[in-house]
């Protein structure tokens, strides 16, 4: 969950816009109103850049000046410090893919002909491309045999989404474009495929620009995310726990939500999280043993661990009665397990609907390591504010509206 | 027609299915030359509309007055020019096909989804490129129905072109009303109204052929 920016593997472009205005129409002079106002940011290599905001914001308006869809009416758009105004239209398209709702695939192509449109116009020969139709297809979790002959027609939409990830990933470019590729498809299916996006992402390392109008998908899959409001000023630009932690203005604070405490939770992983000794017994030790344990530490219940350090469960000390030595039949509550990777939303969740309110955190191997109280939780989210940086600081500061804007 | 005459005389029909057989091939010929002209010519026209959208006013306001000359009176405005011949029911044929073809492959192209075009756009299409492999291909439904009805029309039109002795199942319908003899006109009149129906199957069937994808898509 918990990801540092950049990365993956390099072999994508850096973006940069440098002063970007976008005025629409044929009164484009400096006093019609902006879709695109003065914009600067700039996307490192191999990073996921979410372009975020209300409808009519011109994300993606910003977007589409990358490719030039659309041409700036001032300032430049860099593709690794070369102005894309000075390349050759067609050349650039091709070095940058493009991924839209709904796919924007070729009702009248299979499968196959749809995922090779760009090798086949760069002229590659047939076998490579075939062969790269079938990696492809693979990468993006499409049976080859099965789905290539099929037609857009026949696929459902998140068979069609993930043929449109295929398409744009061809000719393997250093950029791609997604304009809210997912918006069309059902909640748990959007969730599989930003997962299998960040998961492609990781392995190919290429610079993404994302647009979403969904705050929760910008907080999951951006490295950083530019925050956009109307009349197409950026609000922010930060990483989502900064933008979380230190929103730059009350309409950023607005946009991300009330509940951006809770948001935060799920970039953070329990090992951040501070852990507090439980009491603890273990199986074959006598009950008497762990009773006046038990008594003297004050506590309602102990953590029964098994011959290998694993937590088996919670035991009262109405299950100490006995004389005998514990078992793991004594147990009487299920523990709350998290493991180390876990986000703290998950393991909040986890330890709320558990009998004892304390998460019992393992290590990649089961063994535990330590308990988690919600005091820790929180403990955990005021240290997950990063610290100040003064330049980035500085920076988002000059991005945001002048005082006294909405 | 002589009364009590039975309206339809087989014994005539079996002495003249050579005869039939030549007009019914003349009647084919006339229709597939006028419809394969008339693609021609709309494609290249509605690509110069596609191109310039400006034109599609002029040349499809000139391709409706065409439409609407009665067939009689265009034939009998070309004959002093063209005199009887086969350019001169080609013109008449060929112009009757104009409207359809031309609005059915502009219309096809305008109806091409914007996501779509603007993803071949987005990934390097030149503009050519755009037309030829994803326009037109995917305005071949709306294509193919226009041409549908174009032939019908035309095979329904060429009856006439006997009148300016260019053959045809005309000729039959013809014969048959100089000499009030019913025989003739019918054979010459349902053989029209079959071959209108054979060919407008024949393009159903090479539609499904040309666009497999077309059952799928909404």
């Amino acid at each position: 969950m918990a990801r540092g920016p950049g990365q993956a593997a390099g072999h994508g472009a850096a973006v940069e816009f440098e002063r970007v205005t976008k005025r629409f129409g044929r009164d484009a002079g400096p006093g019609a109103p902006a879709a695109v106002h003065d914009l600067s940011l700039r996307v490192p290599p191999g990073e996921i850049c979410v372009l975020v905001g209300p409808s009519g914001c011109g994300k993606t308006t910003s977007l589409r000046m990358v490719n030039r869809l659309v041409e700036p009416t001032e300032g430049r758009v860099l593709l690794d410090g070369q102005d894309v105004a000075q390349m050759e239209v067609t050349a650039l398209r091709r070095r940058i893919g493009y991924v839209i709702q709904q796919g924007g695939l070729f009702p009248h192509q299979t499968v196959a002909q749809n995922v090779a449109t760009v090798p086949r116009l760069l002229g590659w020969p047939e076998a490579r491309i075939r062969e790269r139709v079938d990696q492809l297809l693979t990468l993006v979790g499409l049976e080859p045999a099965r789905m290539r002959a099929r037609y857009p027609g026949q696929l459902s939409g998140g068979e069609r989404q993930r043929v449109g990830v295929a398409r744009a990933m061809a000719a393997e470019p250093p950029v791609m474009l997604m304009d809210e590729p997912f918006g069309a498809v059902d909640p748990i299916v959007r969730e599989r495929l930003q997962d299998e996006l960040l998961r492609l992402h990781q392995a190919l390392g290429t610079t993404i620009l994302f647009v979403t109008h969904d705050i929760d998908e910008a907080i999951k899959l951006g490295d950083r995310v530019a925050v956009l409001q109307e009349g197409g000023r950026l609000a922010q630009y930060a990483p989502p726990l900064e933008l979380l932690a230190r929103p730059a203005n009350e309409f950023v604070a607005r946009f991300v939500g009330a509940d951006r405490s809770l948001k935060r939770l799920a970039l953070v992983a329990v090992a951040d999280a501070p852990l507090a000794d439980l009491p603890i017994a273990r199986v074959g030790e006598p009950a008497s043993a762990a009773r006046a344990r038990l008594a003297a530490t004050g506590a309602a219940q102990l953590l029964l661990l098994d011959v290998a350090d694993r937590p088996l469960g919670w035991l009262p000390a109405a299950a100490l009665a006995s004389d005998g030595t514990l078992a793991a039949e004594d147990v009487r509550a299920v523990a709350a397990v998290l493991p180390p990777e876990l986000a703290l939303r998950d393991a909040l969740a986890r330890v709320l609907e558990s009998a004892v309110p304390t998460g019992v955190v393992v290590d990649t191997a089961g063994r535990y390591r330590g308990g988690l109280t919600l005091d820790a939780i929180a403990a955990a989210l005021r240290a997950a504010a990063p610290p100040l940086d003064p330049s980035g600081e500085a920076a988002a500061r000059d991005a945001a509206v002048p005082a006294g804007a909405p | 027609m002589t009364p009590g005459e039975p309206l339809i005389r087989w014994d005539w029909v079996l002495s003249h299915l050579g005869d039939v057989g030549q007009r019914l091939g003349e009647h084919l010929l006339l229709t597939g030359l006028a419809v394969g002209i008339g693609c021609l010519l709309s494609l290249v026209l509605a690509v110069q509309i596609i191109r310039r959208p400006r034109l599609y006013g002029p040349i499809l306001g000139a391709a409706g007055v065409l439409y609407t000359i009665p067939s009689l009176a265009l034939f009998a405005l070309l004959v002093p020019i063209t005199g009887l011949s086969l350019l001169t029911a080609q013109i008449g044929l060929v112009s009757y096909t104009l409207l359809f073809l031309i609005r059915n492959a502009v219309d096809g192209v305008r109806y091409v989804p914007a996501d779509v075009r603007e993803a071949a756009i987005a990934m390097g299409y030149t503009p050519r490129q755009l037309l030829w492999r994803v326009e037109l291909p995917l305005a071949l439904p709306v294509i193919i129905a226009g041409i549908r009805v174009a032939t019908v029309s035309t095979i329904g039109l060429t009856t006439v072109t006997a009148l300016i002795g260019q053959g045809g199942l005309g000729y039959f319908i013809l014969e048959g009303l100089q000499r009030f003899f019913s025989t003739p006109l019918i054979v010459g009149a349902v053989l029209s109204v079959a071959l209108a129906v054979l060919a407008d199957g024949a393009l159903v069937l090479v539609q499904r052929w040309a666009t497999p994808w077309a059952r799928w898509s909404a």
